[in-house]
């Protein structure tokens, strides 16, 4: 058995570097594509009402991995070169929005209709209705789902570490192989997710319980 | 007065105006002309159609037969006439539907600003204008929720009125608030209808209706039964529903 020393835990940290960075980028992206999704699965259109819809369940009913898989051959097989990296952010970027996209439909449809109808009233056009007075009391109201799907991100990345993406799990991995010590190395491994995920976690519940009581 | 009434069409006129949920017939051949100026109260049981009555000629709601005009402009349906429309008309509604998220000025200056295109500086000097004219301008700096009732439709009215229309529609603006808070919205709406605005109120506030009404109009059932001056419409209703009606909501004021 190897000892876990300094250059393990700095290893240890360059792996949750990548952590990080896979989760900010799934969830930015996911934001942006999310809010798309959002606002074309509450349009008028029923086409575009059903294309999102399909597209949301697609995600929400396959594993998380296989979404990984498909996206990181399935780019291969289209002839284009990309690195791990590329691949998996992009397959993360589609699982987030997906995600992302229909908790903040909820939101939106959770904003009492008269809103949209002072809105109307007072003759605001579409962008500024979802910009000005719609999305922002919508965002309020996703924020507990929200935080919890991005625990669930951070979570999720570990899956990445399936197809080669050296993040914090498939450094533990490593470590772990040379050390002899997958209980300690995990133990660690586990206790940075947690570290990460907790106080998120935390800040949801208080939010939620802080809007439940202005609720009554 | 009546020879103005002759050269200018009416503000608002509806025509054999019909509306259905489904199978409910919700408006029956409504015809309906406003001069402007012109206060009209609408009062009728729960479920007559009265607030569709008024919805309908901002286009919140869709109707399937008969043509509403307001200032001249048809609504068709199409944007453009549904913008022009909601242009000259204002809507003051029960549940206030203040923007939350919005200090009550912001929620004055955004429409004009939006819609109008009116710089930041210009929408908060008519912003400021208008809660003064409500009496509320002290609360400018507060949220909606900071606010009562009464205050919350006040800023309302002032909302509504940052947009210069022609007619404010009011949809029982003073059926959520509690029994004292009922007088200072009222005494702002009779204000404004010194001022010469067009309104046309859905409410039971008869006390209201007798002070400042042109003409009181009656709907039960989607139709309008009967319409005349507060006077004679209080004083000798001539259907038999009219004064039932009158019978139920005399009794409880």
């Amino acid at each position: 058995m190897g000892p876990i020393g300094e250059d393990e835990l700095f290893f240890l940290m360059q792996g949750l570097k990548w952590t990080v960075l896979l989760a900010i980028v799934g969830f930015i992206g996911g934001g942006i594509f999310g809010i798309l999704i959002a606002l074309l699965r509450t349009s008028k259109k029923k086409v575009t009402r059903t294309i999102t819809a399909g597209y949301i369940g697609i995600f929400q009913g396959t594993p998380l991995l296989m979404q990984l898989f498909v996206v990181y051959y399935g780019v291969a097989l289209l002839g284009v070169e990309v690195n791990a990296w590329i691949a998996v952010a992009i397959a993360f970027t589609l699982h987030a929005s997906a995600f992302l996209g229909e908790i903040w439909r909820g939101s939106i449809e959770a904003v009492p209709k008269g809103q949209t109808e002072a809105a109307n009233a007072l003759g605001l056009h579409y962008g500024s209705r979802m910009k000005d007075v719609i999305l922002p009391q919508a965002l309020k109201i996703s924020l507990p789902a929200t935080i919890g799907f991005l625990v669930q991100l951070i979570k999720g990345t570990s899956l990445a570490a399936l197809v080669g993406f050296i993040e914090l799990t498939r450094v533990g991995q490593i470590i772990s192989n040379q050390t002899y010590r997958p209980l300690l190395v995990f133990g660690i491994v586990g206790a940075i997710y947690f570290i990460i995920c907790w106080p998120l976690s935390h800040v949801g519940s208080g939010l939620e319980k802080r809007m439940a009581k202005a609720a009554r | 007065m009546l020879n103005s009434a002759k050269d200018h069409p009416p503000l608002i006129s509806l025509e054999d105006v019909q509306k259905w949920y489904g199978a409910f017939h919700a408006l029956k051949s409504i015809s309906l002309s406003v001069r402007k100026g012109e206060k009209i109260v609408l009062c009728g049981p729960s479920g007559s159609g009265k607030s569709t009555l008024i919805r309908c000629i901002n286009a919140l709601e869709t109707i399937e037969e008969g043509t509403i005009v307001v200032e001249g402009q048809v609504l068709d349906g199409s944007t453009k006439s549904i913008d022009a429309i909601r242009r000259e008309v204002g809507m003051v509604f029960q549940s206030f539907n203040l923007f939350p998220h919005m200090t009550v000025l912001q929620n004055c200056t955004l429409a004009p600003m939006r819609v109008r295109g009116a710089s930041r500086t210009d929408a908060e000097r008519l912003a400021r204008k208008y809660l003064e004219r409500v009496r509320i301008l002290d609360q400018a700096e507060k949220y909606p929720a900071q606010l009562s009732g009464g205050q919350q439709q006040r800023v309302a009215i002032a909302r509504a009125l940052c947009m210069e229309p022609k007619v404010m529609l009011f949809d029982e603006p003073t059926s959520a608030l509690d029994p004292e808070m009922v007088k200072e919205v009222l005494d702002t709406m009779i204000g404004l209808a010194r001022d010469g605005m067009t309104m046309i109120c859905v409410t039971h506030e008869m006390g209201f209706a007798r002070q400042v009404a042109d003409r009181v109009i009656f709907m039960a059932s989607g139709e309008i039964i009967e319409e005349a001056e507060p006077e004679v419409f209080f004083k000798s209703p001539k259907h038999e529903r009219t004064k039932t009606f009158l019978g139920e909501i005399l009794a409880h004021h």
